[in-house]
């Protein structure tokens, strides 16, 4: 593994980025109503970069009155909001989406320091699919009485969404752009640890006129999630983020009229059969695990390899996690970043160590890790079979478990045997298999000859414990209509 | 960065495995005899067309990605200085006048009058009638006399009439001989005649000059055709495996350079024997040039790093090189009238 101390040849300089592109105010409030607010209880947390453990601001942490108002507040947009034309909803979403692009490497930067992911993932890939997803909503706005729900399909009031730390800002671009263009108003709770993008957007939002109450955000933990889900004035519940907090959340809205989509876990699996563009799939790997720093729900964390190909699969992949380069991730160099959390640390060194414990093979480039953050090396297990913790259980960090299958069938069994069925990708260069196997993984994305790769146009979502619901392209319009 | 080793066989240990009873492992460094490999078309075709497919897509957005490398104060002037040392200053026009040529020499030998401490450039490229006269030009410096061959650019020529025209070359003084293939061949398949031919130009080129095959890329289309021509030129003796004329309308690409170097890793990962690689034509910015270096130093490593395995052919790309080199040695952009026009 590259770090920029090492001296070889050809060292990179350092490269970084510019952190003067934007200004962290010491403190943020709650965002309601159009204004920005203490919270009701006065409390604060502290956002931190997990790159360097430095505090960069300090935010107001709401509790259930301010879940009450914020509801309030989005209920009374809702009103006039949702009769609006579609032509005028989009003139807003498109300024919204103007807006993020004239801002986005202040918003890269931003989202670099508060989610440690390199900022060759936050300018090239968070920052331009953020924008995108505003653009083509804004394009459905009016267009509604032809997505295929009737001719004049409605809005269902507020939503509550709450959302993830591993993409800040594209999981609100998820949320906020679909409920608005179909005219719901909305109230959204960031993750704990990275609160700051919603709230620039928050900003954005005063930027392109909205009209106050449409778009509410809510900083805060747990507690403040949990109230928004369950108030009763909210209509649709949007969550993304863990297997074991969507089940609390489908249980809170059991018997309730609100309508619900959750975008949970997963286990995904990377199917290498022995005709693959071998050199390809090799980028395919490393993209589908190590992508921001493998904090990704649809991570190809198990690799299928054909058995035949295995040794020089993992001869070419191991290689190749040599060159990656570990370290600041404001550098534009840097290809792997921090963790996001102490927590979350702490939760992928228990699962590697359950992994080397059960008597998979352990394996990382030589790697020097900064003495300040949270970090993770690249990691691959090998003689990992399904009876294995690390094939089994989400890991959410840079951890890659290998398994080996013989024939194409048993390639399908394993890849479907989990309890997730978010993801899979499939590597061969034959174009009949690559339909036969996607026909049969239960899966809600599957990629061929790729991995990771998003579209606003494309549905999201997931099989059995990985959720339920599609978020994105025509499919995504469904969860916020009364249909 | 580890090399690849016995250890690390790479991808190809795989055709190794299968080829295993035809294979011959090389007995000297400059023969790799994958000998029966090539004992038939039929049985060269069976090896080409068994090498890994490459996917277009990925293989794009992979040179894409290393593009966006950011190759700043030292690390630009370590990397502007190799790439001086790269590169083939070239000249192939049909108005070539020894005038031209010796113009050329001196400055392949000094590019920048004003800074003595500039490195020279790896060669001249000049036609096979010029050699003599660049080799006077270059004649006490470290800088080779490159002649193209083989009819260039478009090798439609027979067989006799290219090897006289290596022969030429070679007696005249070159250093190292860039073929083109016949590429009308290789498209209908006819790999062993591309093959014996590679043989024979080998052969003519003597022990004295390395042997440059040029597949022309543009012309071969489709990047699984990259792939095969690469091992093609690779098994048939070639010293270095070069993107392209510049005749033609597509030249060197991150993405068809970043497929050569992927091909010399791992012909070298199976039989031990390194070649080189040379995109050509159309890297004409700085920026290009560091680029591709940032293509060789990720793909097949800082082995070949160096100028004995890594060439630019390009004539225009020095004078931006020079520039960018006094604009970090001074802090300012200098401008065209301050490098010496070819």
């Amino acid at each position: 593994m590259t770090t920029q101390s090492q001296a070889s040849a050809f060292a990179y300089a350092p490269a970084p980025e510019s952190r003067a592109v934007v200004d962290i105010a010491p403190s943020y409030g709650l965002f309601i109503d159009g204004e920005f607010a203490d919270a009701a209880e006065g409390k604060v947390f502290k956002t931190v970069s997990p790159s360097t453990e430095e505090v960069l601001s300090e935010v107001a942490r709401a509790g259930e009155a301010d879940v009450e108002r914020a509801v309030r507040a989005a209920r009374k947009a809702f009103e006039k909001w949702s009769a609006l034309p579609g032509s005028e909803r989009a003139k807003y979403l498109f300024r919204i989406a103007r807006i993020i692009q004239e801002r986005s490497r202040e918003l890269a930067v931003l989202e670099t320091l508060d989610n440690g992911k390199p900022i060759r993932e936050t300018r090239d890939a968070d920052l331009p699919l953020v924008a995108a997803h505003f653009f083509y909503y804004a394009g459905w706005a009016d267009k509604l009485g032809h997505a295929g729900y009737g001719a004049d399909p409605r809005p269902l009031g507020v939503a509550g969404q709450v959302i993830p730390w591993n993409f800040p800002l594209l999981m609100l671009a998820w949320k906020i752009a679909p409920a608005l263009a179909t005219g719901n108003t909305v109230v959204l709770k960031p993750a704990e640890t990275t609160p700051l993008s919603a709230l620039f957007f928050a900003d954005i939002c005063r930027q392109a006129g909205l009209p106050r109450g449409v778009v509410n955000i809510l900083p805060g933990y747990g507690d403040a999630g949990a109230a928004l889900v369950a108030h009763p004035d909210v209509d649709k519940v949007a969550f993304t983020g863990s297997t074991a907090v969507g089940k609390e959340i489908a249980r809170t809205v059991a018997g309730t009229r609100k309508k619900l989509t959750l975008e949970l876990g997963g286990k995904g699996a990377n199917i290498v059969f022995d005709d693959a563009p071998l050199d390809q799939a090799v980028e395919g790997i490393v993209n589908g695990i190590f992508f921001n720093q493998g904090q990704v729900c649809c991570a190809g964390s198990r690799l299928l390899v054909q058995e035949s190909v295995e040794e020089e699969l993992l001869d070419a992949l191991k290689r190749r996690l040599g060159t990656l380069r570990l370290g600041d991730p404001l550098d534009k160099n840097t290809d792997i970043g921090a963790i996001n959390s102490a927590e979350q640390l702490a939760r992928i060194t228990s699962l590697v160590e359950a992994g080397e414990a059960e008597g998979a093979e352990r394996w990382s480039p030589a790697c020097e890790l900064p003495s300040a953050g949270y970090w993770f090396a690249p990691t691959l297990f090998t003689n990992v079979t399904q009876a294995h913790t690390v094939a089994r259980d989400e890991i959410f960090g840079p951890v890659l478990s290998v398994l080996t299958f013989r024939t194409p069938d048993e390639a399908v069994a394993k890849a479907n045997n989990t309890p997730y069925g978010l993801s899979a990708g499939i590597w061969t260069e034959k174009g009949s298999r690559i339909l036969a196997v996607a026909n049969k993984l239960r899966a809600g994305v599957v990629w061929s000859n790729t991995f990771n790769k998003f579209d606003p146009t494309s549905p999201f979502g997931g099989y059995k414990e990985s959720g339920f619901g599609r978020e994105g392209g025509r499919h995504g319009l469904e969860a916020y209509l009364d249909v | 960065m580890p090399r690849v080793t016995d250890e690390h066989p790479g991808v190809y240990s795989r055709y190794a495995r299968r080829y295993a009873r035809l294979v011959t492992m090389p007995t000297a460094p400059t023969a790799p005899a994958l000998g029966d490999v090539t004992a038939s078309d039929s049985t060269l075709r069976r090896f080409l067309h068994g090498l890994p497919g490459v996917d277009p897509v990925g293989l794009e957005a992979r040179a894409a990605s290393l593009g966006t490398r950011s190759i700043k104060t030292t690390a630009k002037a370590y990397a502007i200085d190799l790439a001086i040392s790269m590169v083939d200053l070239t000249t192939l026009e049909g108005a070539d006048t020894p005038g031209k040529v010796r113009a050329l020499g001196v400055k392949a030998v000094h590019p920048d009058p004003t800074d003595r401490a500039t490195p020279a450039t790896a060669a001249v490229c000049v036609y096979p009638d010029m050699v003599a006269v660049a080799k006077e030009a270059v004649a006490g410096s470290t800088v080779k006399v490159a002649s193209v061959a083989t009819a260039f650019p478009a090798g439609r020529a027979a067989l006799g009439v290219k090897l006289a025209d290596v022969r030429d070359a070679v007696a005249a003084g070159a250093d190292e001989i860039d073929m083109v293939i016949d590429r009308g061949a290789f498209l209908a398949g006819r790999y062993l005649k591309v093959y014996e031919e590679i043989v024979a130009v080998k052969e003519a080129c003597g022990s004295s000059a390395r042997l440059k095959v040029i597949f022309e890329t543009g012309e071969l289309s489709t990047y699984d055709n990259i792939r095969r021509a690469s091992w093609l030129g690779m098994l048939a003796g070639a010293d270095f495996i070069k993107t392209s004329t510049g005749k033609v309308a597509v030249n060197a690409t991150p993405a068809n350079t970043l497929l050569m170097l992927e091909a010399v890793r791992d012909f070298r990962a199976q039989t031990g024997v390194q070649v080189g690689v040379k995109p050509a034509g159309g890297i004409r910015t700085t920026k290009d040039a560091l680029k591709f270096l940032v293509l060789v130093n990720e793909t097949a490593g800082t082995d070949w790093l160096d100028n004995h395995w890594f060439r630019f052919g390009a004539s225009s790309l020095l004078n931006d090189l020079l520039m960018q080199r006094q604009k970090l040695a001074t802090g300012r952009y200098s401008g065209p009238d301050y490098v010496t026009v070819d």
